[in-house]
């Protein structure tokens, strides 16, 4: 029976029809526009193989030990190192993790558990959204109103609050996603057990979402970390150590590799300009593997 | 064990009333309640500073620059010269810079990244090749903006100064190659924002186009559409509310990325068409005069900071209210 119908449809189907054929323009044209799509996709890759293959290469020939433990080096000075910008950007990073990381959470409680649907919820969802499309610039304007311009000083805890700023709608809206992912019926039976809200946040939600808020946390971190354009004008830069002559100068100028780099990429000088390809390798490096940890939390959370 | 069914179950009973020791099931304190109440106090608290947040960053910035808005009012946007010594200020360069970069970076990132999205969700690749391709272009946006700046001057300048060269020797005519290329400019500035936008384009683009429902491709090949005629004609229009969204955030992205621009784009107060001649832009504007202005020239730039944050906030609000109607309507069809 069905071999019958199957060659009755054969001849009622004009089968050179559904031949591929290059004289026929509909198969010209799908095969073009496959072609330049497939090479768009790859001329894409190319910028990103361009930039690793000249930070090793640039980079990597100039680095030392020596880098990493000595300070910046002055105009005709041969040699130096950015050890100090890398505790800069650490110390700065840090700070803005302290003040974004606790209040993106505790707002995105809110947003998920318990009021979803407020208006306040939607409301702050709405401000968290649009603080993801500041451009950084503007966070290290805001930052240098609200706090260099009140402790007339430029200094680390400055930039961390520029840093801070870029930091929370990714904190507050992935800490949100993740859970919102946590099911019901967990809840529930908590719940049933005679648990308030806040201890069925503490005890289940909270730790089943742990890895989707720890993802969010170390892409949050990541960008901030290769940050330049906040930290410009609020940190500056230092040629010193944060810890001088035993005191810690937190409300100093202080130096990040970000403005390494734009600073000495700059400068005539070839050592400096070796030394801005080092620190950008170096920089780099610390952004993938923070990226890198950031996903192991999330392969976790299947 | 043998107990009769009723005094079983009074033990039972009794062991969960009487010790809380022996079940972990019980009701709350009031030490709990209080707890509770604080804790939800608390994020209510933080999710209402999110609001406040972003008015105090309006109001801060725009508080700041109120002395030069009522100063300089709109000549400020339509003036061109930059002169501190004689207090005369206008960002007109620097709005068009502004524009003409973004859109070029629109272009550019709209054609390759709408050209990698349907190149990995229309089943071009065997998946495993498709997450490659997906991960590499996602690693574009974690490599920071100031090494794009590094690498825009140190390679992209030198391989792009050639072809640059030949364009404004024989086609000096066209306004976009009227001048050549010195060094930093608009094209090589264009050009790693195009990079930085793709990874934005492309995502939000992947996901519109995997949104579409499969029954309307495999309704199309049903009728004989080649992949391309179904692409083009049934996939790409009932995405292009996506696609139009993810377009709008990659211009808004491109309107304010700061760094790569302030180390590519010249610093140079002029109105040109040149792809090849130094420009300026807002964000570079404030990267490059900030660190040394004086109280009036804080001002200024305050006013500056001011125009941008409206040119973005406009465009981001656009693009996810776009967004947000593209998915509405894909669920709502779905349906």
């Amino acid at each position: 029976m069905r071999s019958m119908e199957g060659s009755q449809i054969a001849d009622k189907v004009d089968l050179p029809l559904l031949d591929r054929s290059y004289r026929d323009p509909r198969g010209v044209l799908s095969t073009l526009l496959s072609v330049v799509t497939g090479a768009a996709t790859v001329i894409a890759c190319i910028p990103l193989f361009s930039v690793l293959i000249m930070l090793f290469w640039r980079g990597g020939a100039k680095l030392s030990w020596q880098l990493f433990v000595e300070l910046p080096p002055t105009a005709f000075e041969e040699g130096g190192g950015f050890g100090n910008a890398i505790v800069g950007t650490l110390v700065m990073v840090g700070l803005a993790a302290l003040i974004s990381v606790p209040f993106g959470i505790f707002a995105a409680v809110f947003l998920a558990e318990f009021g979803p649907d407020s208006k306040l919820a939607a409301g702050a969802h709405f401000c968290a959204k649009t603080l993801t499309g500041l451009p950084s610039i503007l966070a290290g304007v805001f930052a240098y109103a609200a706090v260099v311009m009140v402790t007339g000083t430029y200094s680390a805890p400055a930039g961390g609050v520029a840093l801070a700023l870029l930091m929370l709608p990714t904190v507050l809206l992935t800490a949100q996603e993740a859970m919102k992912m946590v099911p019901v019926r967990m809840k529930e039976a908590a719940v049933g057990m005679g648990c308030t809200r806040s201890q069925v946040i503490w005890k289940v939600v909270l730790p089943t979402a742990l890895p989707g808020i720890l993802t969010g946390v170390m892409l949050a971190v990541a960008r901030a970390s290769g940050e330049t354009a906040p930290l410009l004008f609020t940190a500056l830069f230092s040629n010193y150590w944060l810890v001088q002559d035993g005191h810690l100068g937190l409300m100093e100028p202080t130096a990040s590799l970000a403005v390494l780099i734009y600073n000495f990429s700059g400068m005539p000088f070839e050592n400096q300009i070796e030394m801005a390809w080092a620190a950008a390798l170096v920089l780099v490096l610390l952004v993938l593997v923070i990226n890198i940890i950031g996903q192991l939390f999330s392969r976790q959370r299947v | 064990m043998a107990l009769p069914a009723t005094e079983r179950e009074e033990t039972a009973g009794l062991g969960h009333e009487g010790t809380t020791t022996g079940s972990i099931s019980r009701p709350p304190s009031t030490f709990d309640v209080c707890v509770d109440q604080v804790f939800r106090g608390l994020t209510l608290v933080f999710a209402g500073l999110t609001i406040l947040l972003v008015l105090y960053v309006v109001l801060e910035i725009g508080g700041k620059a109120a002395p030069a808005m009522q100063k300089y009012g709109l000549s400020f946007i339509t003036s061109t010269s930059w002169d501190v010594n004689k207090a005369r200020f206008g960002v007109l360069p620097e709005i068009w810079g502004t524009l003409y970069s973004s859109v070029l970076a629109l272009l550019l990132g709209g054609f390759f990244g709408v050209s990698i999205a349907i190149f990995l969700t229309q089943d071009f690749l065997p998946p495993k090749l498709e997450l490659l391709f997906k991960n590499i272009v996602e690693l574009l946006a974690a490599i920071p903006s100031v090494v794009y700046g590094l690498w825009g001057i140190f390679v992209l300048i030198p391989a792009i100064r050639p072809a640059a060269d030949w364009l404004h020797q024989h086609f000096g005519w066209i306004p976009f190659f009227s001048t050549s290329l010195s060094g930093p400019g608009m094209l090589p500035a264009a050009l790693v924002l195009t990079i930085m936008v793709l990874p934005t384009i492309s995502a939000i683009s992947r996901d519109a186009l995997s949104a579409v429902p499969p029954r309307l491709k495999e309704a199309a090949f049903g009728m004989g559409a080649t992949r391309w005629e179904a692409i083009l004609r049934v996939i790409l229009p009932t995405a292009s509310t996506g696609i139009f969204g993810a377009l709008m955030l990659g211009f808004g992205r491109a309107l304010g990325e700061t760094m790569a621009l302030a180390m590519l784009v010249g610093n140079s107060n002029q109105l040109s068409l040149s792809l090849f001649s130094p420009a300026n832009t807002l964000a570079a504007l404030l990267a490059l005069n900030f660190p040394e202005a004086d109280k009036r020239q804080e001002q200024v730039l305050m006013y500056a900071a001011v125009l941008l944050l409206a040119i973005t906030l406009l465009v981001n609000i656009c693009g996810a209210a776009v967004l947000r109607r593209a998915t509405a309507r894909l669920s709502g069809g779905g349906k």
